[in-house]
C-alpha cells in the first residue's frame, strides 16, 4: 500500500476503515525515520521500536510527533537542552494528554533550539537538524524537528510551539502548513515556557484541514493553566468559500528576498481571482517589534530558566548553552533595579500600542497578508554572525506574536534556489476560522505550487 | 555625655491559610507532620512546563483580613514574580504581589494607641530546609501553602506595644477562621524591624526615620518576643553610645543564648527583579464582591456588646473574647440557657466549671450549682408579695383549684428572682403565703 503523502485525515480514515492498523501505520513510519533521520536529525528521541512499551499507547495508537518542550509523561524531555538531557516527566502537557486521548501516540520528541532560543535549529545541544531540501541549509526554528519530520514525512504531522515565529518560519523555510493559534487559545500546561506571555502550541501539518482537525483537539479552556480563554473552543467550518476583505501593509515587503516579494505578488492576483478584496493598509513596522520582542520575551527567559537549578531534576546550570547565557544575561539586565522602567515596562507599552494597531486593522480587513520571512532557508552557521539572529529573522512574525493574534504560514512553492516559500495570513483574536478557510482556498486553488510532492521524490 | 534613644520597630507578619489546598495547585495546603516530599505536584516542585492557578478561597480570606484591619481593599491586584535563588524556593522566584497588594492603609486599635497597618498581600511559601549533620534537605511539602503577608507602619516604640499588638492580631485572625496563627506551629510568624532613633538636642522631624534597621528573624513563640526585641534594643543602644551605627543586617534569636546573633548582610535591599507574573491574568473586583466579603463580630465590637446588652463587666468581657473557640460556646450558652450572661461569665472564668463538655450538659450543671445559690429570704418573700398583689386573679383561680395557676405564679416569682431561687422553693413559700393571705 502506497501511503506516502497522505494527510493525516486521509490515514485517519483509512484507520477507521480498517484498510490499516495503527500498528501498521507506526512500523511504516518508524521504517522511514530509520532511513532518512541519520542524515536530518529530526529526532531527539526517536519513536519507540514496535513492542518496546516506552511509548504511551505506543504502537496502538495514531503517530504524531511532538516538539521536545511538550512534558511526555515517561518519556525523555530535554528542550534540546544537555541540562534536561536525563529528564523523565512524571506527567504529560494538557496538549499530549488530548491527544493521547483522541488515539493518538507520542511518535518520538523532535529536535529544536535550545530552550527554543532561536530561528534554526542550530542552537541545540543534539546537532542541528538539516533541512530536507538541502541538507546545507538550516530547517528554521525553534520547531525545526517537528517541520523537518513532517515535510520529509518521517510522520503525517507534529506539534509545534511558537513565541515569535517558532512554528511559522520552520513551516515556510519547509514547505508546510504552520499554525499559530490565538495565544490562550491552547493551554501551556507541560510546556516547557519560553515566554510565558508569548508561547502558543501549535500543529505543523501537510494540509490545511489536518491543521484545523488538531487545533479542534488540542484548544479549549484548561484549569491547569489560568491564561486560557473561556471562549476557547470552536469549531472551523474552512470550506465555506467566503468572500473576505486582505489587507497589505508595505512596511512588511521591506528589504525581502525577490523572489519572496515575485510569489507575493502572484498569491495576491490569485486572491483577487478567487474573489477576495485586497486593501492597503497602514501598520506599525514591523521593525518596531524587534525590541519589543527582545527585551520581554528574553526578560521572561531570565525568569524561566531560574528553577533549572539541579537541585530536583535536571543537570546544573554549567550545562547551559551559550545562546541561553546569552538571553538569560540580558533579561537579568533589563529587569533589575534601575533599568526595569526604560526596558521592560517601556517595551510593554510598546506591545499595548502593537496591539491597538491590529484590533483597529482588523475593523477594516478581515485578514493581513504578509510573506513569512525575509529569505528563504539559509545555509547553516550564517546565525553565528548576529548576536540576534533570532530576533532579526523573525521580525515579520513578531508583530502577531505580540498582539496574541493567529497566523498561518501557507506554503507557496519554491524560489530559484528550489527552496519553499512561505505566506502568511494574520487574523484578530479568534479568527482562526479565517486563516484556514483562506489557507484552504489557496491549497484548493493552487495545490501549493506542488511544493509537497516535489519533496517527496526525493524522500521515497 | 549618654544620649536618649526612642525605639522605632515595624512589623512583618506572615499568616499561613487554613485552605483545603495549596495557593496555585491542587495539593492539600495541610503539611505538617506529613512523609517529606509526600504532597507535591509539577506546580509546587517547579517542574518544567508547570503553570499557577490562583485559590480563589486564598484570594477572598485575604480580602477578608485586610477589611478586618480597616485596610483599603485595592479594586484592582495581580501577581507579580520576586526573584531570588535559594534551594527550597523551586521556582527561583517566589510568586508574591509587588506594587498592587490586595489591602493598604489599614489600622488596628489596641488599647489606647492605633498602629498603621501599610499593606495586606498574597503569597506563597517556600519549601524547608533541614540540616542534619552536613548535609542540608529539602522537603517540599510546605511549598506552594498559601501565606498573608501584613506589613505594620513603624509606629510601636516598645516590645509590650508589640506583644499586645501580636495577641489582638491572633484573636482577630482566630475569630476570621481563616488561620489557626499559631507560633510555635509557624502558622503565624513575625519579624521586627527594630532601630534607634536618637532624641533629645536633635531638632529632627519625628517622623523621620533612623538610617539603618535591624531585621529579626527566628522568633518562634510569644514569650521571645519581648526577650528578643529588648535584647535588641539594648545592643542596638550599647553601639549607639560609642557614637557608631548599628550595622544594617538581618538576625536571627537564639533561644538558648537569649541573644540576636547576625546572620546576613542587609546593606543593600537585594534586587528581586520584580515583574507582573505572565501566567496569572491581573484581577478587577466589582465593589459589590468587595463589599459581600462578609467579617464576624470582632473583639472590639463583641467586648461593647457583652457590656451593654448582656451586662457583662467589661474586664471579664475582655477575657472572655480573647479566645474564639470559648466565645462561640458562650454565646450558645447565653443563647441556649435563660441564666444570667455574668453568671455564666463568672462560672467560665473562675474555672467553676468545665467548658469541654456539651452545651446541654454545661447548662444543667450550671443551673444546678447557681441554684443551690443560698436564697435570700427577704427578697424572695418581697417577690412573692409582689406578684401575689399584682396578679389577684390567678391567685383566686389557684385557691378555686386551677393548679396550672399556680405554676404561672412560680414562673412570675422566678423572674423577679432572676434565676436566684429555686423553682420548688418558690412554690412552698407561695403556697404558704397564699394560704396566709
Amino acid at each position: 500500500m502506497n501511503l506516502i503523502g497522505k494527510s493525516l485525515l486521509e490515514l485517519k480514515g483509512m484507520v477507521e476503515k480498517k484498510q490499516i492498523s495503527h500498528a501498521e501505520l507506526w512500523k511504516f513510519f518508524s521504517d522511514r525515520v530509520e532511513k532518512y533521520d541519520k542524515a536530518l536529525n529530526c529526532f531527539v528521541t526517536p519513536p519507540s521500536k514496535e513492542g518496546t512499551g516506552l511509548a504511551q499507547n505506543g504502537a496502538e495508537g495514531f503517530p504524531i510527533a511532538f516538539k521536545d518542550n511538550f512534558n511526555t509523561k515517561g518519556i525523555r524531555t530535554t528542550a534540546s537542552s544537555k541540562v534536561l538531557d536525563t529528564y523523565i516527566p512524571p506527567y504529560n502537557a494538557t496538549v499530549v494528554e488530548k491527544l493521547l486521548g483522541m488515539q493518538f501516540a507520542v511518535f518520538g520528541k523532535t529536535n529544536m533550539d535550545a530552550w527554543a532560543h532561536g530561528s534554526s535549529t542550530e542552537t541545540s545541544d543534539y546537532g542541528p537538524t538539516n533541512n530536507p531540501w538541502d541538507v546545507s541549509r538550516a530547517a528554521g526554528g525553534s520547531s525545526g524537528g517537528s517541520a523537518a519530520a513532517t515535510a520529509a514525512y518521517l510522520v503525517p504531522a507534529a506539534i509545534g510551539s511558537e513565541t515569535a515565529g517558532s512554528i511559522r518560519q520552520p513551516a515556510a523555510w519547509c514547505g508546510l502548513v504552520g499554525l499559530k493559534p490565538t495565544y490562550g487559545r491552547v493551554s501551556r500546561y507541560g510546556v516547557i515556557a519560553m515566554g510565558s506571555s508569548w508561547d502558543c502550541p501549535g500543529p505543523i501539518t501537510r494540509t490545511v484541514e489536518d491543521a484545523a482537525y488538531l487545533l479542534e483537539i488540542i484548544q479549549g479552556e484548561d484549569p491547569y493553566d489560568a491564561t486560557t480563554l473561556p471562549a476557547g473552543n470552536s469549531k472551523y467550518e474552512i470550506r465555506k468559500t467566503k468572500k473576505m476583505r486582505i489587507g497589505v501593509c508595505k512596511d512588511y515587503l521591506e528589504n525581502i528576498d525577490p523572489d519572496i516579494q515575485k510569489r507575493f505578488d502572484e498569491t495576491v492576483e490569485i486572491l483577487k481571482k478567487l474573489g477576495h478584496e485586497i486593501i492597503p493598509v497602514t501598520l506599525i513596522s514591523p521593525k518596531y517589534s524587534i525590541s519589543v520582542y527582545t527585551i520581554l520575551q528574553r526578560s521572561e527567559v531570565s525568569s524561566n530558566l531560574n528553577r533549572y537549578d539541579g537541585v530536583r531534576y535536571g543537570k546544573d546550570r554549567t550545562f547551559f548553552g551559550e545562546e541561553a547565557k546569552r538571553r538569560i544575561m540580558l533579561g537579568t539586565y533589563s529587569l533589575s533595579h534601575g533599568y526595569y522602567d526604560a526596558f521592560y515596562k517601556k517595551a510593554e507599552k510598546v506591545r499595548q500600542l502593537i496591539i491597538q494597531d491590529f484590533e483597529s486593522a482588523f475593523q477594516t480587513v478581515d485578514l493581513i497578508i504578509a510573506p513569512t520571512t525575509p529569505l528563504t532557508a539559509i545555509k547553516k552557521g550564517e546565525f553565528e554572525k548576529y548576536p540576534f539572529f533570532g530576533e532579526v529573522m523573525d521580525v515579520l512574525n513578531e508583530p502577531a506574536a505580540a498582539a496574541g493574534i493567529p497566523a498561518i504560514n501557507v506554503p507557496m512553492g519554491l524560489d530559484s534556489q528550489n527552496l519553499p516559500i512561505g505566506l502568511q495570513f494574520m487574523a484578530g483574536r479568534l479568527q482562526e476560522e479565517k486563516i484556514l478557510s483562506i489557507a484552504y482556498q489557496l491549497e484548493q486553488e493552487t495545490n501549493f505550487m506542488g511544493v509537497r510532492e516535489a519533496l517527496l521524490k526525493r524522500y521515497e | 555625655m549618654t544620649q536618649s534613644y526612642s525605639p522605632v520597630i515595624g512589623l512583618e507578619i506572615h499568616v499561613e491559610l487554613s485552605t483545603k489546598s495549596k495557593m496555585f495547585c491542587q495539593c492539600s495546603a495541610e503539611y505538617f507532620g506529613k512523609e517529606p516530599n509526600s504532597n507535591t505536584c509539577p506546580v509546587c516542585l517547579g517542574l518544567p512546563g508547570a503553570l499557577p492557578v490562583p485559590n480563589r478561597v486564598a484570594l477572598d480570606w485575604c480580602i477578608k483580613i485586610g477589611k478586618a484591619l480597616n485596610c483599603t481593599i485595592n479594586v484592582s491586584t495581580k501577581f507579580d514574580r520576586k526573584h531570588y535563588s535559594y534551594p527550597d524556593l523551586p521556582k527561583g522566584y517566589q510568586i508574591s504581589q509587588y506594587d498592587e497588594p490586595v489591602a493598604i492603609n489599614g489600622s488596628l486599635k489596641v488599647g489606647e494607641k492605633t498602629f498603621g497597618i501599610t499593606r495586606v498581600h498574597m503569597e506563597e511559601d517556600t519549601g524547608k530546609l533541614l540540616h542534619v549533620g552536613e548535609d542540608s534537605l529539602v522537603d517540599f511539602n510546605r511549598s506552594g501553602v498559601p501565606l498573608v503577608e501584613i506589613v505594620t507602619e513603624p509606629d510601636f516604640t516598645n516590645s509590650d506595644e508589640v506583644k499586645e499588638f501580636l495577641q489582638e492580631l491572633h484573636t482577630i485572625i482566630r475569630y476570621l477562621e481563616v488561620s489557626d496563627a499559631d507560633m510555635e506551629k509557624g502558622s503565624m510568624r513575625m519579624e521586627p524591624n527594630i532601630s534607634l532613633r536618637v532624641v533629645g538636642d536633635q531638632k529632627s522631624d519625628v517622623r523621620e526615620l533612623p538610617n539603618y534597621k535591624v531585621e529579626v528573624k527566628n522568633i518562634n513563640s510569644f514569650n521571645f518576643v519581648k526577650k528578643a526585641i529588648d535584647y535588641e534594643l539594648t545592643r542596638q543602644a550599647e553601639i549607639l553610645d560609642q557614637s557608631k551605627t548599628p550595622e544594617q543586617e538581618t538576625r536571627g534569636y537564639d533561644e538558648k543564648t537569649m541573644k540576636t546573633v547576625s546572620q546576613r548582610s542587609k546593606e543593600e535591599a537585594h534586587d528581586y527583579r520584580y515583574f507582573p507574573e505572565p501566567d496569572i491574568p491581573p484581577f478587577v473586583f466589582e465593589q459589590k464582591f468587595i463589599d459581600s466579603i462578609a467579617l464576624p463580630e470582632l473583639p472590639t465590637a463583641k467586648i461593647d456588646r457583652y457590656v451593654k446588652e448582656l451586662k457583662i463587666k467589661e474586664i471579664d468581657a475582655r477575657i472572655l473574647t480573647k479566645d474564639f473557640e470559648l466565645v462561640k460556646y458562650f454565646e450558645k450558652v447565653v443563647e441556649l440557657s435563660d441564666l444570667e450572661p455574668q453568671k455564666i461569665a463568672n462560672l467560665v472564668i473562675n474555672s467553676k466549671l468545665a467548658t469541654n463538655v456539651s452545651i446541654e450538659e454545661f447548662i444543667s450543671q450550671a443551673t444546678k450549682l447557681l441554684s443551690t445559690k443560698k436564697t435570700d429570704m427577704p427578697t424572695l418573700m418581697l417577690a412573692i408579695k409582689k406578684v401575689i398583689a399584682e396578679n389577684s386573679d390567678v391567685v383566686t383561680n389557684y385557691k378555686a383549684g386551677k393548679l396550672s395557676s399556680l405554676m404561672f405564679l412560680v414562673g412570675q416569682v422566678m423572674r423577679e428572682m432572676k434565676g436566684q431561687a429555686e423553682a420548688n422553693l418558690i412554690k412552698d413559700k407561695l403556697v404558704e403565703a397564699i394560704s396566709n393571705s
